[in-house]
């Protein structure tokens, strides 16, 4: 009996919860007249799965910043969607971007995250859709050239922008000739053809532009090739703890070259640590920036307990450029605020560090101009993807210094 | 006449110094799957993972020995890590002798089965190895780096081309030297390496003249193990050690020892520079070679290189297929396999 009673009456209170929850639930869908979703489709699974979370740890950061001041568009409320995007698979990320824009009607997409990815869900659902996306990580050239109605920006500069700064600090120290190698990977080999066409096209000579394979035990074949080629300098588009390393080892030893260009691959205590002086004057270029952004980002990214990775400084960015458009276009449609994203992300203005998003919201509501830093100091070039700050380094006194950024 | 010493000197310096010093270290791991296959009659693969552990074993004592501030400053520490070394990888030979290739041994298997047991210690080694000291690189030389820098030579002589010779090098050269001639000397000269070479020529004519299969079972086992453990440090030594190397390094090896005839010590020598040196000179860009002898007019405009550098290893399997085909026994007439 007292069994029944028992079951009774947690059934009762099963039901009442129920019914209490539903109330809850649909007084809040009536109150809730805008809300603006911006959704988040990222490679949670797939190949570069471990630095999916702190992207989207920093597009959520942006978003519930916003979401907080409750100043966007008269205070309407923000809500953010996750989806994978994975990064290989791009018909799962096309699913992912399609269940995005009709299930879950989301205003705009941060993402997607590798560059394929990003160029299959532009392609088959954001224009189509009309929505804009805004990716912090896809870096391949090609989406520079996508004819993409003004929808698609990015807040990391891509590949081909680095190859022309590289090839630019080489031809300013004065070097006429260079010998090439890289390691025979997409990123190398990407990096090395486009070093070669950049410096070549500003004036310079290559002697050879050849591949060196990962993983192999000797590379003293490679540094003779490279010797009898020539050259005013050795790039190392490599490894600093692979090949790369190596190569400078083997040309150092046969004393073929003394001074090597060092992109970011290369850019490790690591090869200070093994080669010290012996590369003295050796310098390169890689992703990074002064902008006092940077360090705020990190200190409040630190605070609210998430773990630092690549691109998290991006990611902030993309979904905050979004935010800030949208203020600026007084509208949540994408086809009205795409046309104030280069705005917002350039000069004039005043300029907007990371945790200040509130303040901005409030000069773009009052018709003010602002110019958003952001965390990676973004500067929106033409067509709509970040010029990239370079950080500029120096071998000295048997280790990289930081000589300027660009 | 400039021209000519100019010349001279860069094949010197990026040919004839770097393949010599490969080519010694080809040799000796030839030498030692050489006289496996004679002696116990089947191809070691675990012989690249035995070079492997001699060396970890060397590199352990140099950082031992560096920690209590022992050194033979100008010469790498790795010199007197060496006969433990050796004696710590006889040791493991015998202990996979006993354990392992001896209960093959006594079963009389095919030459094909031993061959499969060796693969699976080689898994074994492989495994034990990075369990112990980890796959990333270690570089354990110590000492005086070059005995030639290039600079120092272009000062010397006021040619435009430098020639470098690293201690390591002259090392492996002068240590292959020794090494061989002993185990010549061995083979030869004494009682235990005559027994060898009748063991190997004919085991059941040998066991009925008296002579005894263990021990030039374990005779050969010792010598294997310090030839592969000189051969590993030495190489470890000039070039940096990395675990997964020495999984390349059979195949060069294994190309060394059957073009020069497998199963016969001399071959097996000749066999490892042969192999260094066409692999050095069939990847070499000749283009400031000829610069150098060919008047202004001919001077190459390309690198004059007949395969680039990735195919090195090919180089190898070509002149083991074209051995193989033309004189299958070998340049110094092994056993045919």
């Amino acid at each position: 009996m007292s069994r029944n009673n028992l079951i009774l009456v947690v059934g009762v209170i099963i039901v009442a919860a129920v019914v209490i929850l539903n109330l809850d639930l649909n007084t809040e869908k009536k109150t809730e007249t805008a809300e603006i979703k911006i959704g988040i489709s990222l490679g949670f699974t797939g190949p570069l799965e471990s630095l999916a979370p702190a992207m989207n740890q920093g597009a959520q950061m942006a978003i519930s910043e916003v979401a907080e001041s409750n100043a966007l568009l008269g205070g309407s409320k923000v809500a953010a969607v996750t989806g994978d995007s994975t990064c290989a698979d791009t018909a799962a990320a096309v699913a992912t971007g399609e269940r995005l824009v009709t299930a879950e009607n989301v205003n705009a997409i941060v993402g997607a995250m590798c560059s394929g990815a990003a160029q299959a869900v532009l392609e088959a659902v954001a224009m189509p859709n009309g929505i804009v996306m805004i990716s912090g990580s896809a870096t391949a050239p090609v989406l520079s050239t996508v004819d993409d109605n003004g929808l698609f920006f990015r807040t990391a500069p891509s590949d081909a922008r680095s190859a022309e700064v590289l090839a630019d600090i080489l031809l300013e120290g004065g070097y006429k000739s260079i010998a090439i190698t890289y390691v025979n990977n997409d990123y190398g080999k990407g990096l090395g053809s486009a070093i070669e066409a950049n410096f070549v096209a500003g004036g310079g000579t290559v002697t050879i532009n050849t591949g060196h394979e990962e993983n192999k035990g000797d590379y003293s074949a490679d540094a003779a090739a490279l010797a009898q080629a020539g050259g005013d300098i050795l790039v190392v588009a490599g490894y600093a703890d692979g090949g790369g390393g190596a190569i400078i080892q083997g040309s150092l030893d046969i004393g073929s070259f003394e001074t090597f260009f060092l992109p970011d691959g290369m850019y490790a205590d690591s090869l200070t640590t093994s080669f010290g002086s012996q590369i003295e004057g050796s310098f390169g270029a890689s992703a990074g920036t002064d902008s006092p952004g940077d360090a705020t980002f990190k200190t409040l990214f630190a605070e609210a307990g998430h773990e630092y990775n690549v691109y998290a400084g991006e990611y902030y960015d993309a979904a905050a450029l979004i935010l800030l458009s949208m203020q600026a276009a007084n509208s949540a449609s994408s086809s009205d605020f795409k046309g104030h994203v280069m705005d917002v992300a350039n000069a004039p203005g005043e300029k907007i560090y990371p945790g200040e998003l509130a303040k901005a919201l409030q000069i773009l509501a009052d018709g003010g101009d602002v110019d958003y830093v952001g965390a990676s100091a973004v500067e929106l070039i033409e067509p709509g993807e970040s010029g990239g700050s370079y950080l500029q380094y120096e071998v000295r006194n048997g280790k990289f210094e930081t000589v300027g950024y660009r | 006449m400039i021209d000519v010493a100019n010349a001279i000197t860069l094949l010197a310096n990026y040919i004839i110094v770097p393949s010599l010093a490969y080519g010694s270290q080809l040799a000796l791991g030839a030498l030692g799957i050489t006289l496996v296959y004679a002696v116990l009659r089947f191809s070691n693969f675990a012989h690249g993972e035995m070079m492997s552990f001699g060396t970890m074993i060397a590199i352990l004592m140099v950082w031992l020995f560096q920690s209590i501030g022992i050194s033979i400053a100008p010469l790498p520490t790795a010199l007197i890590a060496l006969p433990f070394s050796i004696i710590t990888t006889i040791f493991l030979l015998l202990i996979l002798d006993k354990f392992v290739f001896r209960y093959y041994q006594s079963q009389r298997v095919q030459p094909v089965t031993f061959m499969i047991v060796s693969v699976g210690v080689m898994f074994f080694l492989a495994g034990f190895i990075r369990f112990i000291i980890g796959t990333s690189k270690k570089n354990f030389a110590d000492g005086e780096r070059f005995i030639i820098k290039a600079s120092e030579f272009k000062q010397m002589t006021g040619l435009a081309e430098g020639l470098s010779i690293r201690t390591t090098q002259a090392i492996t050269v002068i240590a292959t030297l020794i090494l061989v001639t002993a185990i010549f000397w061995f083979l030869n000269k004494t009682r235990m390496g005559k027994s060898m070479r009748a063991f190997s020529d004919n085991e059941d004519l040998a066991l009925l003249s008296g002579i005894k299969p263990e021990r030039v079972i374990i005779v050969t086992w010792m010598l294997v193990g310090a030839l592969a453990a000189v051969a590993g440090t030495l190489y470890g030594l000039d070039k940096g050690y990395k675990p997964f190397v020495y999984l390349q390094l059979v195949l060069p090896i294994f190309a060394a020892a059957i073009v020069g005839g497998v199963g016969n010590p001399i071959g097996a020598v000749i066999g490892g520079y042969v192999i260094a040196f066409s692999e050095a000179f069939i990847t070499f860009a000749y283009k400031r070679f000829l610069t150098y002898l060919l008047p202004d007019e001919w001077a190459p405009d390309g690198l004059v290189q007949l395969l680039s550098t990735e195919y090195k290893f090919a180089v190898s399997f070509v002149l083991l297929v074209i051995v193989l085909l033309v004189r299958p026994t070998g340049l110094f007439r092994g056993k045919t396999l």
